[in-house]
């Protein structure tokens, strides 16, 4: 592992670091704020000691992005593949418009997270939030998986108007109080299947995080996804 | 293409503290804060308000003008000889800089109403001062009154903020409060009156976003005698909040609440007593809520608000560390200056945070 101190460096430098070193495994400390770390990245492993800035992780097609403390806004902006992992807590618009990936944030997420996420083929994007979202979670969410761990048990973990506009994918929440159904999208209790399928990314975040499965799943789960094939029918033109 | 003929995507910075025990801090702190966030600006408009830094005139309002030449300055000059009293005048101190260019004559007066004039007026001494400052900035072209509190003050230019600190010797002042702001205009010229924060007596507001409603704002707040003239949309956020708190009596969570009033769906969901707060402030304000994105941090004697509009569309996180309170658009603004802050927050949309000395 090749270690540099991100003090004095922009975000550009932190990118020319990332794609000249010959190391895969490379670690910045001292990091505050350097926007666009690690965008477009495909194979290499980046770990952030601090704060990583705005649209890190975007575009990334692979590799790793390790952030060992919070991160702001938009990180993992149309993301393509690789994880991200946070362990702290993340700004707006995490994971917006990702098209594959998994990202992997320990604590709170701010406003809409998840926005606009999509699937196609074997590219399924993973969004895994391990405290409670902000408003707009997953609006037009129109594919892939968005998790609510919710590990401190909050009643609510989700903020306002989460899944507008949502049509595709699904939103995973544990909680013991059942979520309102809003607009297109409903909410019904998971079923066994349904944790099959996450198992393998909760299984993930817990060993990030240090976690107990069997802690996080003890909780009720609750899918949210569209209501139907067409759940917004007629609602803007007569289709 | 010049700058103001073309439109260039947003992303001003704003950032902020408050010592509420008043304890002092020098003005190099919110320098390293906001050039932190330098790529948030383009070097088009830079600012900072300070408060506690003239204890030795603290009864006098300081006025900070620019002029744009010395006719106009001996011109404005005479009106201020006759409706106040100078106690002190002098350039305000600058450190030439060549990424500071154009200055215009910067100037700064201590100044109290002329007690006979303030009596014939039968106005008090905040709405008489703040009279003669509209008459001022509407009527002497060319000069212009850009901080008129006491015991506050308002430095802005055109240029990166950092460099504009440097070029004010930001770090020669004291303040128990500093709030700074760095500008990437979007719909409207950058010049040294357009730079942020925007003040009248003790309120000084900056701003990353833009006003939806600016025109209803505008329309609603020049009826009640408020000239907006300065070509950007922030300074109706300055007058909204002088005419909620200074001439209606509310206080600044109130006033808050009016600006980024919730959603009609959300007040038919609470209980009755916050249900009918929010109602009457709705039904009779209507035409001071500010739609369209914004994260504000406002100053004010004593106080720091910083604030999101409903749908946050904007950042914002908040910090605290023993009695001092942070807010900024970024959280590495934060960090530079205090990396170990004992909590560290990002409020919801439309939430104030009201930070108060002791």
């Amino acid at each position: 592992m090749t270690t540099y101190s991100a003090v004095g460096l922009s975000g550009r430098d932190i990118n020319d670091i990332i794609r000249r070193e010959r190391d895969d495994n490379i670690t910045f400390t001292h990091v505050n704020g350097q926007r666009f770390i690690a965008d477009a990245m495909k194979d290499k492993t980046v770990t952030v000691e601090g704060i990583a800035g705005n649209a890190s992780g975007a575009y990334m097609d692979g590799g790793k992005l390790i952030v060992r403390g919070n991160a702001q806004d938009a990180i993992g902006d149309t993301m393509n593949g690789g994880e991200i992992f946070i362990s702290g807590m993340c700004g707006d618009a995490a994971g917006y418009a990702m098209r594959g990936g998994e990202i992997y944030i320990g604590k709170d997420v701010g406003y809409r997270a998840g926005i606009h996420m999509k699937e196609y083929g074997l590219d399924k994007p993973v969004l895994v939030i391990g405290g409670v979202a902000g408003d707009y979670l997953g609006e037009y969410q129109a594919g892939g998986l968005i998790i609510v761990v919710n590990t401190e048990g909050v009643v609510n973990p989700l903020g306002d108007d989460y899944a507008t506009g949502m049509h595709g994918g699904k939103i995973v929440v544990f909680t013991d109080c059942e979520p309102k159904s809003l607009g297109g999208a409903r909410v019904r209790g998971a079923e066994s299947g349904d944790i099959d399928e996450l198992a393998a990314y909760i299984d993930k975040f817990c060993a990030l995080t240090s976690r107990e499965y069997d802690d996080i799943v003890s909780r009720a789960a609750w899918i949210i996804e569209p209501a139907g094939r067409n759940p917004y029918k007629r609602l803007y033109v007569n289709n | 293409m010049l700058e103001g003929q073309v439109r260039i995507p947003s992303g001003c910075a704003v950032s902020g503290f408050i010592n509420r025990d008043r304890s002092l801090t020098d003005g190099s702190r919110i320098i390293k804060s906001i050039a932190c966030m330098h790529d948030r600006s383009n070097g088009l408009g830079g600012g900072f308000a300070a408060y506690g830094i003239y204890p030795e005139y603290k009864d006098y309002y300081a006025l900070h003008v620019f002029y744009d030449n010395s006719d106009v300055k001996a011109e404005c000059e005479k009106f201020i000889d006759k409706h106040f009293d100078i106690v002190n005048l002098s350039k305000i101190p600058v450190r030439k800089t060549p990424k500071i260019i154009d200055e215009p004559l910067i100037w700064r007066y201590f100044v109290k109403p002329l007690p006979t004039k303030l009596a014939s007026s039968q106005l008090d001494e905040r709405e008489f001062t703040v009279k003669c400052v509209f008459k001022i900035n509407s009527y002497i072209k060319g000069a212009y009154v850009f901080s008129c509190g006491k015991n506050m003050g308002a430095f802005k230019a055109v240029g990166y903020p950092e460099d504009v600190g440097e070029f004010y010797r930001l770090d020669e002042y004291a303040g128990y409060s500093w709030i700074a702001h760095g500008r990437y205009p979007t719909n409207t010229p950058g010049w040294w009156g357009g730079a942020h924060p925007f003040c009248l007596l003790d309120i000084a507001v900056v701003h990353n976003g833009e006003i939806s409603s600016y025109d209803a704002n505008r329309r609603e707040i020049e009826m009640f005698g408020y000239k907006c003239n300065l070509q950007t949309d922030t300074e109706v956020i300055t007058y909204i909040f002088d005419y909620l708190v200074r001439k209606t009596g509310m206080n600044y969570k109130e006033a808050c609440d009016v600006i980024a009033a919730p959603f009609w769906n959300k007040i038919e969901a609470m209980d009755i007593k916050e249900r009918e707060y929010c109602k009457y402030l709705r039904r009779n304000f209507d035409s001071l809520l500010i739609t369209g994105p914004f994260s504000l941090i406002v100053g004010y004697e004593g106080g720091l608000i910083g604030i999101n509009d409903r749908l946050k569309l904007r950042s914002m996180v908040v910090a605290e560390k023993g009695k001092t309170v942070y807010m900024a658009s970024e959280e590495c603004a934060i960090r530079a200056i205090e990396s170990n802050p004992d909590t560290v927050y990002a409020p919801k949309g439309g939430q104030p945070v009201i930070a108060e000395a002791e």
